[in-house]
């Protein structure tokens, strides 16, 4: 299964990003072969608007079918549920702790924003 | 003539320019109309008390998609800055707020699966207040399209008459909306350390935007001279001073015209109405 997470830096060992929309990297983690690719998302770091969209877009690009992140907000949620990649909220470190409580099923599955969007 | 009353610091006197300069040329005879552009918070209201006679709801255009007739080619989605619109595994999402209503979407469908709907942004509103005649904006909460409604307040120039067009603060688009195409803006300030930052800011705006200006300075006795030597400096026109006067005050926070409360000041109000007849 091939998961998104979102990292400010580029391998496995990087800290999580908690944001999503404006998260630096995404790292597409495989949990069967523990092989990973990253896709650079500093495009939309400036975005003046619409970043979690874009970003929902790359995850889901990317074939991912779940995705976990720190915060979210309501038009990502809306995207990515659009696209059928689950969402997963985390306040792990790395990119590899977010993973392996992935895989322990220790994180559960959200289908709401956890902050509010910035248009509100 | 039509005239913005703008600044770039917030709360430096723009509406107590704008409603009482309206005013004395209300008495003079001449057709004067006040026109709210500050949308996301219209305040002249207060001073005017005008008599709504008018309400308008202003409306954008907003995609709203057949999905019956979409062939999923993704044109849509490509063409959009704002992600307003993505066409998703066969759907087709659509983000009304980050919309900017440019058509695009519109235009580039091939299966012409996409057509515009009209969104309420706000309203507009006209009425009378003794000789001055009175427009407003008000934008709806939580939205965020005031150019665009700003435009649609601009709409009710009365070209006969003086327009003054009350501005937002600041110099974001929502001002250069309000003052882009006037004839004359006032930049109203004030003598402290924020009041000059932000007049050079706006200064600066009024001059990418090749517009005429000049300045006015509210409080002029309070903080220091650096306001008065900025603009002696810049050879920028100090057409009003107004001091900080207690009895002013009170007559703006119990929501009276400065001019009819405290009629020492209205000759202030003349001179600068005079001061930007012979701008004309």
């Amino acid at each position: 299964m091939k998961i998104v997470i979102t990292a400010q830096g580029q391998d496995v060992s990087s800290p999580l990003d908690p944001r999503f929309g404006r998260a630096k990297w995404l790292v597409a983690v495989d949990t069967e072969t523990g092989g990973f690719e990253v896709h650079d998302n500093t495009v939309n770091l400036n975005a003046s608007s619409g970043a979690g969209i874009q970003t929902a877009q790359n995850v889901a690009r990317l074939g991912a079918q779940a995705v976990i992140t720190g915060n979210i907000g309501p038009n990502a949620v809306k995207t990515l549920d659009a696209a059928n990649v689950a969402v997963f909220l985390s306040k792990a470190s790395t990119v590899q702790e977010a993973v392996d409580a992935f895989k322990a099923g220790e994180l559960s599955e959200t289908r709401q924003a956890n902050v509010e969007g910035h248009w509100v | 003539m039509k005239i913005a009353i703008a600044s770039g610091k917030g709360g430096t006197g723009k509406t107590t320019i704008a409603t009482n300069l309206a005013f004395v040329i209300a008495e003079r005879g001449e057709p004067v109309q006040y026109l709210d552009c500050d949308v996301e918070e219209p305040n002249g209201h207060i001073f005017l008390r005008p008599d709504i006679r008018l309400t308008e709801p202003a409306t954008v255009a907003v995609p709203e998609v057949d999905l019956s007739r979409c062939s999923d080619c993704g044109k849509c989605g490509r063409i959009c800055q704002y992600s307003a619109i993505v066409p998703l595994n066969g759907k087709v999402l659509t983000f009304e707020q980050l919309c900017h209503s440019c058509g695009g979407c519109v235009l580039v469908c091939p299966q012409k699966a996409i057509r515009e709907k009209r969104k309420t942004i706000g309203y507009v509103d006209e009425g009378v207040s003794g000789g001055v005649m009175f427009v407003q904006g008000r934008l709806e909460i939580g939205d965020v399209r005031t150019p665009a409604l700003i435009r649609q307040v601009k709409r009710k120039i009365d070209s006969q008459a003086v327009a003054i067009m009350d501005a937002p603060p600041g110099t974001t688009c929502p001002v250069i909306e309000a003052v882009r195409d006037e004839d004359f803006v006032l930049l109203v300030t004030e003598p402290t350390p924020f009041g000059l930052h932000d007049l050079k800011l706006a200064v600066e705006m009024v001059k990418k935007l090749k517009r005429a200006f000049a300045a006015v300075i509210n409080r002029s006795n309070i903080g220091d001279d650096r306001v008065h030597r900025y603009c002696r400096e810049e050879g920028i026109d100090i057409v009003m001073e107004l001091p900080d006067d207690r009895k002013i005050a009170e007559a703006y926070s119990s929501g009276r015209m400065i001019a009819e409360a405290v009629p020492d000041y209205k000759h202030c109000f003349e001179q600068l109405a005079h001061a930007l007849e012979v701008r004309k």
